[in-house]
């Protein structure tokens, strides 16, 4: 059974239709990339599930059940967590105080204790900056206690919108190899990313979003090299680069 | 650690019960005193409980303080005292938390219009009431409560004001309540119901201002609406936490303690320039202390530890 079923989704700002009739699924323990170039709706889609927009039309379950009108904090505990894009950090909170308040939700309180030494061992480098002023560390590590923080409310469904968005290509690759380990740990993950590459190796199947419609779908493997996917980023450059 | 955590508690109680004794040695004029610092530590503390945190600025004040002497103004005959108090207080709570649910919804500049606004509403219905259906426009209460008895009670409220601030931000509330006026947006997704939190602090921040208003009502003798909602009410304390550092627990008190005694003077000294001099302080105050005293002393030693410390990169 999916995990996160969407349905028929549509989202509109005004005349604006930002997603049109997007369907898509996550599965227990599945890692799922949504590829698409800029405006394609990408976080819009994701800030449906989470709950920052309402549909249109469509419907969106949730472990079975419809959230459709549930409010944001709602679905965060019911296990969906979202890393919204730029970061979501509280910047002048120490990185013990971003991350305990991750763990806000009643369902994450009880295991607090055990979940932070998780997260501290998923990133070592909190472990040693824990009073530090989250607002004072680089773009990579403040992206690390944004995950962190997340991974704190004990999500069942982790959302990371562009995580790698202003960080340098090495930085990058440290993050993605941060989030492998997270998905080993067998947290299902929606991922947002326009590092097609970095997003493909670390999914298991991906979605490509072009103009708010999702055009393709198929395992990450299949997406690697396919010339939709450079098509959609190029804007119809046909296969020019690959 | 255990006493360490305590400490503030413990302070706070220690101090209002060795200024308990003054009221007894004060004569009247310094009792006077003592109640009006009083009364701005509370209004100041109060009102930061809630804006503070959340930088949503409330006029409110008047509001609350008038609901609270008017209380008193009405049942003072026909209730004994401490029910009176008892009864504001669970009015205090009902206006706020019904005015909370009202404004959740608005942020900035129209919350602060919003709640000015409020204030001179109540005033006017409780003016049009009092004209036309009760034929009065003043009452009268006399209650045979001295000023001294004021002082202790407000002594008592100030010590609350400040434990009730102080649990508050020990709970888990405190930690959401501290980021709402970061970013609501992430709150939200830790799973904060922010419209709840906003709503119970707002409550719990207007009963505290609202039994000021009641434990000061018997000092006026005379109510009208003009005296107990002076929109004055809703300035003072906005400016004194700001002076003091509205977002910590005891910046309110730090600034209320000097304006205070300085608009004291002024009024005292230049009454006619006292508008005007309350309005250059204002500006002063906002220009120059953004984060008021305590942020200012944060920065100092932000700034010192950053020496020790330099950023890496990554």
């Amino acid at each position: 059974m999916s995990m996160l079923e969407v349905k028929g989704l549509a989202v509109r700002y005004g005349r604006h239709e930002a997603l049109h009739e997007v369907s898509i699924n996550v599965a227990e323990g599945e890692t799922v990339v949504i590829l698409g170039a800029n405006g394609a709706g990408k976080t819009s889609l994701m800030n449906a599930i989470a709950g920052r927009v309402s549909p249109f039309s469509g419907s969106i379950r949730f472990l079975g059940e419809e959230i459709d009108d549930q409010p944001s904090h709602d679905r965060v505990e019911a296990g969906i967590a979202l890393v919204p894009e730029g970061r979501g950090i509280f910047p002048g909170l120490s990185v013990r105080d971003n991350l305990k308040l991750g763990g806000y939700p009643k369902r994450a309180r009880e295991n607090a204790g055990s979940t932070m030494e998780r997260v501290l061992t998923l990133f070592p480098r909190l472990a040693e900056r824990l009073d530090q002023l989250a607002g004072t560390m680089s773009g990579g590590e403040q992206q690390m206690v944004a995950i962190g923080r997340a991974v704190m409310s004990a999500p069942k469904l982790l959302m990371l919108d562009e995580p790698s968005l202003g960080l340098a290509p090495i930085v990058t690759q440290q993050l993605f190899g941060d989030l492998e380990r997270v998905r080993q740990a067998g947290t299902s993950m929606l991922v947002v990313e326009q590092n097609v590459r970095a997003g493909l190796k670390l999914a298991d199947r991906g979605y490509l979003l072009t103009a708010g419609r999702i055009v393709r779908e198929a395992a990450a493997a299949d997406l690697q090299g396919d010339p939709d996917v450079s098509r959609a980023f190029l804007g119809g450059l046909e296969d020019a680069v690959h | 650690m255990m006493s360490r955590a305590f400490l503030f508690p413990i302070a706070v109680i220690a101090v209002a019960g060795c200024l308990a004794f003054l009221p007894s040695y004060l004569d009247d004029y310094g009792i006077g005193i003592m109640i009006g610092l009083l009364n701005a530590v509370i209004l100041a503390t109060a009102w930061a409980l809630f804006s503070g945190p959340t930088g949503y600025i409330s006029l409110a004040t008047a509001a609350f303080f008038g609901v609270g002497a008017y209380t008193v103004a009405v049942l003072n005959e026909s209730v004994p005292y401490p029910l009176i108090l008892i009864a504001a207080a669970i009015i205090g709570a009902l206006v706020s938390l019904s005015i909370g649910l009202a404004t959740l919804r608005l942020a900035g500049i129209y919350f602060v219009i919003f709640t000015f606004g409020l204030s001179e509403m109540v005033r006017q219905m409780i003016t049009w009431f009092e004209v036309n259906i009760t034929g009065t426009l003043g009452r009268y209460i006399f209650l045979p409560i001295e000023p001294r008895h004021i002082a202790w009670q407000l002594l008592g409220l100030a010590a609350l004001t400040l434990v009730v601030g102080w649990l508050i931000r020990r709970s888990k509330t405190g930690l959401a309540l501290r980021v709402i006026g970061d970013d609501e947006v992430v709150a939200a997704h830790c799973g904060i119901n922010i419209a709840r939190v906003k709503v119970l602090l707002f409550g719990v921040s207007a009963t505290l201002l609202t039994l000021a208003g009641a434990i000061q009502a018997p000092r006026y003798v005379y109510v009208e609406p003009a005296i107990v909602f002076n929109p004055t009410l809703s300035f003072l304390p906005v400016i004194m936490a700001l002076l003091g550092g509205a977002r910590s627990l005891i910046g309110p008190t730090l600034g209320a303690i000097p304006l205070f005694l300085l608009f004291e003077w002024l009024s005292a000294s230049y009454p006619n320039a006292y508008s005007i001099l309350l309005g250059a302080v204002f500006i002063v105050i906002v220009y120059a202390l953004p984060q008021g005293v305590t942020g200012l002393i944060r920065r100092w030693r932000e700034r010192s530890a950053s020496v020790v410390q330099p950023e890496e990169a990554a």
